[in-house]
């Protein structure tokens, strides 16, 4: 029952920031190469990721599953790194705050300046803008997907969370065709560094033979450890980010 | 020969990021939680206290 909610509650989460990113490029090339060619551009690319989903999922249940946690809890706690790691530099001020109106800009006048090419009524730069961000953004959806479905032992749950961001997204993206900017984006990758690593711990542990005292209930602790050890690391580097301003006004 | 160097690339962004030690390391650890698993020794302590040595390592370096 736990790792049944961390596992719609992670793979809803992870999808929806991939999603938003996934918006911000179809809406630029569908507002600066028309909507044709970058709604087939996005159509392409889900039958793509359905098609890898179909083929990958299958092969992943018949891996014996402590070799699967092994694997997947090493890959997911990588990709968690990566995920809190980059959190922690925006929230203490070390990396720059991902802005979706900045990126839709960029994007938008990018498109607007390519050069037109157009095969069988569809425009080539708006096509492959389209299907590349959201082949690239469903990527990872995708391997969120797979991975934690095959390693909790239900895809189905898994591919419930991920529809669900789907359907929000989609929907919120349909009604104000704007990025979605509001979301709060910084906030949402932070949460899904959080539970990447968290799943990340604590499979590769139990892959690697160990076993959690309180069993799956143990994902809480782990989840309270995580949380605590990033809001830790995020204070020091405030404190660090402020002293060295404070420091650099001195010598001005 | 291009689109296998960038297909490698691809995956290698996607899976190691920008910080290759991190992944080296959760790779070390995995062995060595591995290793005291097999020698009896209970191990639900060695990830936690990888993850928080190796994001201290990470975020150090980022933040010089």
């Amino acid at each position: 029952m736990t790792a049944g909610v961390f596992l719609v509650l992670s793979a809803f989460l992870a999808s929806a920031v991939e999603m938003v990113e996934a918006l911000t490029i179809v809406l630029a090339s569908g507002i600066a190469r028309g909507w044709r060619s970058s709604l087939i551009g996005m159509a392409a690319a889900v039958l793509a990721l359905a098609v890898i989903v179909a083929a990958l999922g299958p092969a992943l249940t018949v891996v014996p599953l402590n070799a699967l946690r092994l694997v997947v809890g090493g890959l997911l706690l990588t990709f968690g790194l990566q995920w809190l790691r980059k959190a922690i530099l925006r929230a203490s001020g070390f990396k720059a705050l991902h802005d979706e109106d900045a990126i839709f800009a960029k994007e938008l006048e990018e498109a607007r300046t390519a050069e037109r090419l157009e095969r069988g009524g569809v425009d080539w730069y708006g096509f492959t803008l389209s299907f590349k961000g959201v082949l690239l953004e469903g990527l990872e959806v995708a391997f969120i997907v797979i991975t934690f479905g095959s390693t909790q032992g239900s895809i189905p749950l898994a591919a419930v969370g991920a529809a669900a961001a789907l359907v929000l997204v989609a929907g919120v993206g349909v009604a104000v065709r704007a990025p979605l900017a509001r979301v709060p984006e910084n906030t949402l990758k932070f949460a899904v560094g959080v539970m990447l690593t968290t799943f990340g711990i604590f499979w590769s542990t139990e892959g690697a033979g160990g076993s959690w005292p309180g069993s799956d209930a143990a994902l809480f602790g782990v989840l309270a450890f995580v949380i605590a050890l990033s809001a830790l690391f995020v204070a020091v580097l405030r404190r660090v980010k402020r002293e060295r301003l404070v420091a650099a006004g001195a010598r001005a | 020969m291009r689109y296998v160097v960038s297909f490698g690339r691809f995956w290698w962004d996607f899976v190691v990021g920008d910080d290759w030690r991190a992944a080296a390391g959760v790779v070390l650890a995995i062995g060595a939680t591995a290793a005291l698993a097999a020698g009896g020794i209970a191990v639900w302590w060695t990830m936690p206290l990888a993850v928080a040595l190796l994001l201290f390592v990470s975020l150090r370096r980022a933040s010089r």
